[in-house]
C-alpha cells in the first residue's frame, strides 16, 4: 500500500511547490512569533506549537479546495494556516482581541473559519473525527463532491472515537481521509507508553481502509499521498489512513519542562527538518533560485509581523460579548 | 382533531419534516430497517431511503459528533440516542462541541441538529436505562432542552427542535408511549420551544413540573380539590426555561412545589426553586418544596420503582405541606 501512496516526479509543478513553501514558512513563522509573544508575557493562555510538523499541513491542504472541510486539533495552527485561515485573524484571535476568529473569546485551540472551511480546531482529543465523518456524510447525501480531512495525533487512537469513526466511515464508503500526525508524543508520553500497534496504519486493515505510514517530513511525499487519498474519496472510493511520521520541536504546551525526553533526541529529528529538506530539494529538483526562496521567507514573516502589530494594537475583546452567538436562534 | 399515541406523534414529525425538508435527516441505532427500537422510526426509511434514514453501529458518540458536523455541511440531523442513560457516552460531542460551536466560530457555523432520547423511568428499566439526567444538559450553554407530556407538544416541540438552528435535546418518555391524545394535523404545527403551559389553573400551591410526572401531578391536584386549589405548570422547556410564566404563576399562588424525576441534589428543581426565590421573595407565603427521588440510583422491580419516583401521595404531602405554612 506504501508504494501506492509513493510520491512521483513532474507530480507538483514548480509553482504549487513554491506555494507550498510559502505556507511551510508561514506557519513556522507564526509559531516561532506566538512562542516569543507568549514567554514575553504578551500574550494569554495555552499554546501548543506545531514546529516540525509543518510538512503535513502544507502537504496535506495542498490537496484539497476550498469547498473541502479539515478537522483538527488543540495543535492546529498549522492545518488553519494551510486551509487558507487568515494569520490576522488567527493572531487576534491568540491575543484575545473582538477582531478574532472567535471574537477574542476562544483562543488558540478554537481556530474555526466557515469561508476556509476550517471546521474547527476541537481541544478533546480524538473530537473531530466524527465531525469529519459526518461533514463527509453530509457530501454523501447531498451528492456533492467535497471531501473532509481529519488532522489528529497518534494520541487519538487511544480514544474510542478514532476507532468508532474509522467503522462509520468505511461501512458507509465515506468521502473522508483520516490523517494521523505521529508526532512520537501523547501530551508527555512516548508512543510506546501508549500505542499497543506499531504503526497507527495497522489500524486501517481491520476496518477495510487503505493505511499507509509514511514520511511526513518529506512534504511532496505527504503532497503526494494527499493526492491520491482525496481524489479516492471524490471519486467515491471511501476513506482513507495516512500516518505521518514526524516530530513536535517544541514541548506539549509552550512552558512544559520535557523531561521526558532528551536533547538528543530533539537534535536528531531537527536534523530532519522539513522546512530545510524541502529548501534544498526546490534548489535542486526545481531549479528555484535561493533569492526566490529568501524572498517568499520574507513575506512570510512580514505576513506575521503585520499580524502581530495589528492584533496587538487592537483593544480586549469587551465582556459585552460574552452572551453573544451562545445561540443562534436568540439566548436561552 | 384525530387522537394520537405520543408514539404516532413523534413518528409524524419527523415524517413531515423529512417531507418538508430533504435536508432533514435521520440517524441512530436501529431507527431504519428495525423501524426504532420502540418504533418512533416505523416507515420512515422505506418512505425517505436509507441514506436519510440510516441504521449506524452502537457508537453513541460518534453518530452524535458525525450528527454535528453533518450539520455544519449543509444537514439538518436528526439522531436518536436510545436511553437517555446512553447519553452519558455522547456527552463530549454534545457538551464540548456541538453546544459550543455557535460561539467558538463567532457565529459562522451553527449546529441544526436535534437529540432525541428516551427516558425509560418507570418501566422496570433499572440503574443504566431508567436515569434522568436533565440537570446535566439544561447546565450547558449553548443546548436547549425540551421534554412533552401530551402528544401533541410530542410532536409540536419536535418539529419546533428540527427547525431550529440549534442543537436541541429532545426527551422523550416511555412511561407516555402509548398515551393517547388529540394531535393537530396541521403540518406547521410549531410548539414554541421556553413557554410553559398551564395544564390545571389554580389559586393556591403552584406545583411545576414535566414529562411523566406531570400526569401524576395534575392527579394529585384532582385529589386536593376542594381543599387546595392547585395550579400545574408543565415546563415543556427546560431551557430556555419560561422564568416569566413561572414568576406569574407563583407570584399568583405565593407557593411552589416542583416535581421532577431526576434526583434532587443539584437538580433542575434547585434552579426553579432558587429562580423563585430571587423574583418572588414577596409573594411567596413558604418555603418551596422539591419532591424527587432519594439520591440513589434508580432500581428495577415495581415496588422499589414507585418508592423511589415521586407518586401522587408523594406530591399531595407536600402540597399539604406549604399549604398548612403561614397564610
Amino acid at each position: 500500500m506504501t508504494e501506492w501512496f509513493a510520491s512521483s516526479d513532474g507530480e507538483i509543478s514548480s509553482e504549487q511547490a513554491l506555494d507550498i513553501y510559502r505556507v511551510m514558512l508561514t506557519i513556522r513563522s507564526f509559531e516561532s512569533a506566538a512562542a516569543d509573544l507568549l514567554a514575553g508575557g504578551r500574550l494569554p493562555g495555552f499554546l501548543h506549537l506545531s514546529i516540525g510538523q509543518e510538512g503535513v499541513a502544507a502537504g496535506v491542504c495542498s490537496a484539497l479546495g476550498p469547498e473541502d472541510g479539515i478537522t483538527t486539533t488543540h495543535r492546529g495552527h498549522g492545518h488553519c494556516i494551510a486551509k487558507g485561515g487568515s494569520v490576522d485573524r488567527m493572531m487576534a484571535e491568540l491575543f484575545g482581541r473582538g477582531e478574532g476568529y472567535c471574537k477574542g473569546r476562544s483562543g488558540s485551540m478554537h481556530i474555526m473559519d466557515a469561508d476556509a472551511g476550517i471546521l474547527g480546531a476541537h481541544a478533546i482529543v480524538g473530537a473531530g473525527l466524527p465531525m469529519a465523518v459526518g461533514a463527509a456524510y453530509s457530501a454523501k447525501v447531498r451528492g456533492e463532491r467535497r471531501v473532509a480531512v481529519a488532522f489528529f495525533g497518534e494520541g487519538a487512537v487511544g480514544e474510542g472515537v478514532f476507532h468508532e469513526s474509522l467503522n462509520l466511515a468505511a461501512l458507509w464508503s465515506l468521502p473522508v481521509v483520516f490523517v494521523c500526525e505521529n508526532n512520537r508524543y501523547a501530551e508527555l508520553s512516548h508512543v510506546s507508553m501508549h500505542l499497543s500497534a506499531k504503526h497507527v496504519a495497522d489500524f486501517g486493515a481491520p476496518y477495510g481502509i487503505p493505511a499507509a505510514t509514511l514520511d511526513g517530513n518529506d512534504v511532496l511525499a505527504v503532497a503526494s499521498a494527499a493526492r491520491k487519498a482525496v481524489g479516492r474519496a471524490r471519486d467515491g472510493g471511501g476513506p482513507t489512513l495516512l500516518e505521518f511520521e514526524t516530530y513536535r520541536w517544541r514541548g506539549h504546551f509552550e512552558g512544559d519542562p520535557q523531561r521526558y525526553r532528551s536533547r538528543d533526541e530533539v537534535a536528531s529529528w531537527q536534523a530532519r527538518d522539513p522546512v530545510a529538506r524541502f529548501q534544498e530539494r526546490l534548489e535542486a529538483g526545481f531549479a528555484v533560485d535561493v533569492a526566490e526562496l529568501d524572498r517568499i521567507e520574507r513575506e512570510a514573516s512580514t505576513a506575521v509581523e503585520r499580524a502581530v502589530e495589528w492584533a496587538e494594537s487592537l483593544p480586549p475583546a469587551p465582556p459585552t460579548s460574552l452572551l453573544e452567538d451562545v445561540y443562534r436562534s436568540g439566548s436561552a | 382533531m384525530p387522537q394520537l399515541k405520543y408514539w404516532q406523534a413523534i413518528n409524524q414529525a419527523m415524517a413531515e419534516e423529512l417531507e418538508r425538508d430533504p435536508a432533514t435527516c435521520l440517524l441512530g441505532e436501529d431507527v431504519g430497517a428495525a423501524g426504532g427500537a420502540f418504533g418512533a422510526s416505523a416507515k420512515l426509511q422505506e418512505r425517505f431511503g436509507e441514506w436519510r434514514v440510516r441504521d449506524t453501529p452502537i457508537s453513541e458518540a460518534t453518530i452524535v459528533g458525525a450528527a454535528l458536523g453533518a450539520s455544519m455541511s449543509g444537514l439538518r440531523p436528526i439522531v436518536e440516542v436510545m436511553f437517555f442513560d446512553f447519553m452519558a457516552v455522547a456527552m463530549d460531542q454534545v457538551v464540548n462541541q456541538a453546544a459550543k460551536i455557535s460561539f467558538m466560530s463567532a457565529g459562522k457555523y451553527h449546529a441544526p441538529m436535534v437529540v432525541r432520547t428516551m427516558a425509560g423511568t418507570g418501566r422496570g428499566t433499572g440503574p443504566q436505562h431508567g436515569q434522568n439526567l436533565e440537570g446535566w444538559l439544561a447546565h450547558v450553554p449553548g443546548l436547549k432542552v425540551v421534554w412533552a407530556s401530551e402528544p401533541a407538544d410530542a410532536k409540536g416541540l419536535l418539529k419546533s427542535a428540527i427547525r431550529d438552528d440549534d442543537p436541541v435535546v429532545v426527551i422523550e418518555s416511555l412511561a407516555l408511549w402509548s398515551r393517547r391524545g388529540e394531535v393537530p394535523e396541521d403540518p406547521d404545527h410549531l410548539v414554541p420551544i421556553g413557554r410553559a403551559a398551564i395544564r390545571r389553573a389554580g389559586r393556591d400551591v403552584t406545583v411545576v413540573s414535566w414529562g411523566a410526572a406531570v400526569h401524576r401531578a395534575l392527579a394529585a391536584a384532582a385529589e386536593l380539590e376542594p381543599e387546595v386549589d392547585v395550579e400545574v405548570v408543565d415546563l415543556r422547556s427546560l431551557s430556555p426555561l419560561d422564568r416569566e410564566g413561572l414568576f406569574a404563576s407563583v407570584e399568583k399562588t405565593g407557593r411552589l412545589v416542583v416535581v421532577h424525576e431526576a434526583v434532587g441534589s443539584f437538580g433542575p428543581g434547585a434552579e426553579i426553586a432558587s429562580l423563585a426565590a430571587d423574583e418572588c421573595f414577596d409573594a411567596l407565603r413558604a418555603p418551596v418544596r422539591r419532591v424527587t427521588p432519594p439520591f440513589a440510583p434508580v432500581p428495577f422491580p415495581p415496588q422499589l420503582e414507585k418508592a423511589y419516583f415521586p407518586q401522587v401521595t408523594d406530591i399531595v404531602a407536600a402540597v399539604r405541606d406549604v399549604t398548612r405554612r403561614a397564610a
